[in-house]
Formats: structure tokens, sequence, C-alpha cells
């Protein structure tokens, strides 16, 4: 069996249904039919999606290492790097042996709040195992799907440590990184995404549809009620997030805040000069970045089609946007265009436009990336240096508060009458109301699902950088940190020269 | 014999080294340096974190010559690396004690 994430082709999904419903298939005959035979994956889908794996697995590295490597200071160049490559080559591992059970597995009665480990050790998953996609019908291989996901399990906390960049140690970023993507990214990605059968869900809705008396009706909607309740309780509440705005970057930039705050500033932070050491290395990474988040946002849709090629515009135009209205807005504020701040920028557009995505239009998306920017660089200076805290390269203030600005945005940009998808029948599963949109159901649905991402990683990763502290501790010694991670914790250069 | 030690602009370097050259001075060492004098620094502004940068990249020389050839040196290095504008550099004239010139063996004057 497979499980799958919920689909995003409803309008093609919602033609096929009123096709068959007005033309010959009345409710008992969608109950009886006899099962059809196996899907079987397309090539060019399983092609793309294994492309945009790679294409993702390049934003972690060299992308996101180099564009924070080239942010901190020349002595702790070599232990960003050796972080970041360090936590992708651990959840690549722990993603094998349990992680994908845990998000993606069948949970039994804890399906709405955590997958189970059916999937461990990948039991049951081989080179025929098939995951759905967003059109009813169509699948990709299931291992397509295992590896596509692994790469957003690795990225996810990766972004974390550029919060306490300069000033933890190794042995501290690995407890944590595990700890945190098994009790933190794990579940929530599972309330997020998982839905054991979406085309199990879709063919009970148009059974419910065509239901035409109360005792067809009654047995439809039990039948709808029984197929949703095994899904993750925020995909059930109808929250939208096409590539991961919650489960990614919100939820990664928490955790960096709760860390910066609770591992406390850089020794000499307002003091020191704490300069980017190379600002080429940082617009290599931002490049290599959107590049990669393609990938990241065109592969999401779990196949490749209209949909796929509309995430991957918005994705383009959003970034543009946000690019340009960060640089333009310093300009006119800080009086100079930078070129940190137009990487910037575009990070912060890529961010935003992720939870939209696939649900958005492209006008609608830029918008959304002209928007996102001037809100993130207000966080990043002026917010952050009023409340004094050391998120030494944005964590917050850029993925999280471009995430919620994303992810709040996705609610107001789907709507048909703003150029969006609408509400297609995987993307409001429980409400079964594909087809209509409502700006305060969305809305509430969306800020549940920031809210629970917000509560459950800030809490949870508070907890979590205790624990670590008492265990191995968190930060070096004040001499250790001035001399450098590079040579204190790895005992090498990032440069000779 | 003295040396004059120099702290001049980096992009004079090269008209610096031209007109030591034409007064028949052959040997120079260079150093870059950092510092500040009259000249104010910068402010450099990485998203929310601004750095008052006080101290300027400079170029410092050190030629070592015969005392008689001090003012034709100070001469030379103040012509070439004359801008007029604030930063422009300061020149320090030391005593120097003794040379020797490691492959030969040969000292002071003769070494220079």
């Amino acid at each position: 069996m497979t499980f799958k994430r919920p689909t995003r082709a409803g309008w093609a999904a919602l033609a096929i249904a009123a096709l068959c419903i007005a033309g010959f298939v009345d409710s008992a005959f969608a109950e009886d039919a006899a099962p059809a035979a196996a899907p079987v994956p397309n090539k060019g889908d399983v092609a793309w999606m294994l492309t945009s794996s790679a294409l993702v697995l390049m934003m972690s590295i060299p992308g996101l290492a180099l564009f924070y490597g080239g942010l901190v200071r020349t002595k702790n160049m070599a232990s960003v790097l050796t972080q970041v490559f360090a936590i992708v080559s651990m959840i690549g591992v722990t993603w094998t042996i349990y992680g994908y059970s845990l998000a993606f597995g069948d949970g039994g009665s804890m399906t709405p709040w955590i997958g189970g480990f059916s999937k461990a050790f990948l039991h049951g998953v081989d080179a025929n195992s098939t995951a759905a996609t967003f059109s009813n019908g169509v699948v990709i291989p299931e291992l397509a799907y295992f590896v596509f996901q692994m790469t957003f399990a690795m990225i996810t906390p990766a972004l974390i440590v550029g919060a306490f960049a300069e000033r933890i140690k190794f042995s501290a970023v690995m407890l944590f990184i595990l700890l945190w993507s098994t009790l933190i990214y794990y579940p929530i990605a599972h309330w997020v995404w998982y839905v054991a059968a979406p085309d199990d869900v879709a063919a009970a809705a148009k059974a419910l549809a065509a239901a035409t008396d109360a005792a067809a009706k009654t047995a439809a909607q039990a039948k709808l009620d029984e197929v949703t309740s095994s899904v993750g309780w925020l995909a059930g509440a109808g929250a939208l997030d096409f590539a991961g705005g919650t489960v990614v970057h919100i939820n990664a930039g928490i955790a960096g805040l709760v860390g910066a705050l609770i591992i406390g500033k850089r020794t000499g932070y307002g003091k020191d000069l704490m300069a980017p050491h190379s600002l080429t290395m940082t617009m290599i990474g931002a490049a290599l970045l959107w590049v990669g988040w393609f990938g990241f946002n065109a592969g999401s849709n779990l196949e490749a089609n209209g949909t796929t090629a509309l995430a991957f515009v918005n994705t383009m135009v959003a970034t543009a946007g946000a690019a340009l209205s960060w640089l333009l807005t310093e300009w006119i504020v800080k009086g100079k265009p930078s070129l940190l701040g137009i990487c910037s920028g575009a990070v912060a557009g890529l961010v935003a436009v992720t939870p939209a995505s696939g649900y958005a239009g492209p006008i609608g998306a830029l918008v959304l990336g002209l928007i996102v920017s001037p809100i993130c660089l207000f966080f990043v200076s002026t917010v952050k240096n009023a409340l004094g805290y050391d998120d030494a390269l944005d964590v917050f203030g850029v993925h999280c508060v471009g995430g919620i600005v994303g992810a709040l945005g996705t609610g107001i940009l789907v709507n048909p009458a703003l150029g969006g998808v609408g509400i297609t029948d995987y993307a409001n599963i429980t409400g079964n109301n594909a087809g209509t949109y409502d700006l305060v159901t969305q809305m509430i649905a969306q800020g549940k699902a920031v809210l629970a991402t917000l509560l459950w990683s800030g809490i949870g990763s508070a907890i979590l950088y205790k624990v670590v502290d008492l265990i191995v501790g968190l930060r070096p010694t004040i001499e250790q940190e001035r001399e450098g991670l590079d040579i204190s914790e790895h005992g090498e250069r990032a440069y000779n020269m | 014999m003295k040396i004059v030690m120099a702290i001049i602009k980096p992009f004079k370097l090269e008209e610096v080294r031209d007109a030591l050259t034409a007064i028949g001075v052959h040997g120079l060492t260079v150093t870059e340096v950092k510092g500040y004098g009259r000249q104010k620094g910068h402010t450099e502004i990485y998203r929310g974190a601004e750095y008052a940068v006080s101290f300027l990249p400079k170029i410092k020389i050190e030629v070592a010559v015969a005392t008689d050839q001090v003012d034709k040196t100070i001469e030379a290095i103040t012509s070439a690396a004359k801008t007029g504008q604030i930063g422009d550099g300061k020149i320090f004239v030391i005593n120097l004690d003794h040379a020797v010139r490691i492959r030969t063996g040969e000292a002071d004057a003769a070494a220079l």
C-alpha cells in the first residue's frame, strides 16, 4: 500500500467527476465498481521527480552551505560548511531507517499525529511500490517519492544552523538536529502532508455528490468520513502548503530563533566587526538556491504537468520580484543597493512563494514576492536590533517571517478571483468543498497551521536545546569561539593562504 | 643610512615604484596594512548590522637608502603619491645602524 500527499489537480479531477456523474455512473455503480488495473508510473513524471530530488539536494549542498558560509567570518567558514554537509548526510541515514515511516507511514489510531514504524528500514517499499500524486489515478514510484521527501528533510534542519552560527559545538549541532528532525520535523511533515489514499477520498467525495436519496447520502458520508480520518490533522483542517512554507520555513525559522535566544549572542556581538567574509560565496549560494528551488516547488507537484509549470513560473516571478523589492527598499531606506540585499530578497521570495507555488497565479505570486521583502527587511534590521537577539544569519527574519507571509498569502492568493487555482478536492479533504472558496474559512485554516507549527517547533525546540545543553553542552568556551570553530572544533581551516 | 618608511594609497604603489627607480633606488619592501589618520573610515551595512570601519587599507613601503639620498627619496615618493586629498599618507625616516647582503656578506653602503 502506498500513501500520498494531497493532490493538486483538482479542477481536472472535478471535470472528470462531473463527466462521470452526468454520464453514466450512479452512486451504486461507483461503490461497486470493479477495481481498475493498477496505474503505472509515467516515464516523464519519474524523470522529473528524480531530477527534482537532485535539484533539492543541490540547494543544501553546496547552495545553502555557501549562502550561509559566505556570511560568517573566515575563521568559522569550515564549521558552517561541515555542519550543513553533516546534517544532510545524517538525515539521509535516519530518513531511510525510520524518518520516512514516521512522516509518511500509517500511524494506526495515531495517524492524525504521526506515522508509525510500518515502513521502518523501507519495509515493503521496493521498485514496484507506487505513491499517489495530486491527479487521481496518476502514480510515481514510491522510491522517487521517498527520495524527494528525503531532500526536504535534509534541508529543513540545515536551515536552522544559520541562527546559532559561529558559536555552537559541532556535537551539539548533531545531537540537536537528530532529536529535532525526529520529534519536530517528521511529525509536522506528517500533519500537513500525509493523506493515506487521496484517490479513495476523491472517489468517496464523488459518491457523496452523486448520492440521490438520504440513505445513499448517509452511506456515502460515512465512507468519506472513514477515508478522511486517515490524514494528517492539518491536511484534514484544510491548510494549504504546497511545498513547505509551514513544514520547512516557519518550522526551521522559529527553531532558529529559539536557539539564538537560548544559546546567546556571539562573543563580541555589537562590538566586533562581524561582516560577511565573502559575499561572492553568498551570491553563488543564493543563485544555487534559486535554481534548486525549481525542484523544491515545481517538484512538489509530484508529476510533470501544467500545475508543475505554474509552480515553476511562480517560483521564478515571485523571486525576481522579491529580489528587486529588497534592493529598492534598501536603496531608498539605507541609501545604497547591496548585493547581500538582493540575495536576501531572492531567498525571502523563494520562501514566501513556497506554500503558494501551486495555488497562486503568476501575478499573485509576483505581488507576494514584492511584498515579502520589505517585511523581512524590517524584521532583520529594525525588529532584530530593537530586541537585541543574535540570529546570526537571519533564519527567523527571512525563513520564519517570510514563511508566515507566504502561508497567509497562500490563503488569499488561492482565490480564483485573484488568479489562484481555487480549492480542490484534495486541498480541502474533510470539508469536501472543492470548487468553493471562502476567505475567512481559508485564513482560519492557514492560521491554524502557522500557529501549530510555531508552538510545536518553538516549545519543542526550547526543550531539545536544554536537553542537548545537559548532555554535551551547547557552547564552546570563549577562547575556542574567539579562535574560531574551524580550528577549535574541526582542526582545520577553510582557507590556507 | 636611513630607512624611509611611507604609508601611501594602494593605487599609488606603481607610480611610487617608478619614481624611486628613476632616482636609482633599486629595492623596496611593500606591506599591505590598515590604519587611519585624518581620513575618516566608512560605514558598511549588512542587512541590519551597521559597522563603522575606521581602519582603511593602505600600502606601507620601506626603502633603505644612504643618508645623502634621503631628500631625493622623500621628494620622489611625495610627488608620486600625492593626490592632494586627505588620506595621501605619511613618510617617516628612521636611522639605520647596519645592513648586510645575505648572498655576499657585503655590509652597509655596499649592501644597499
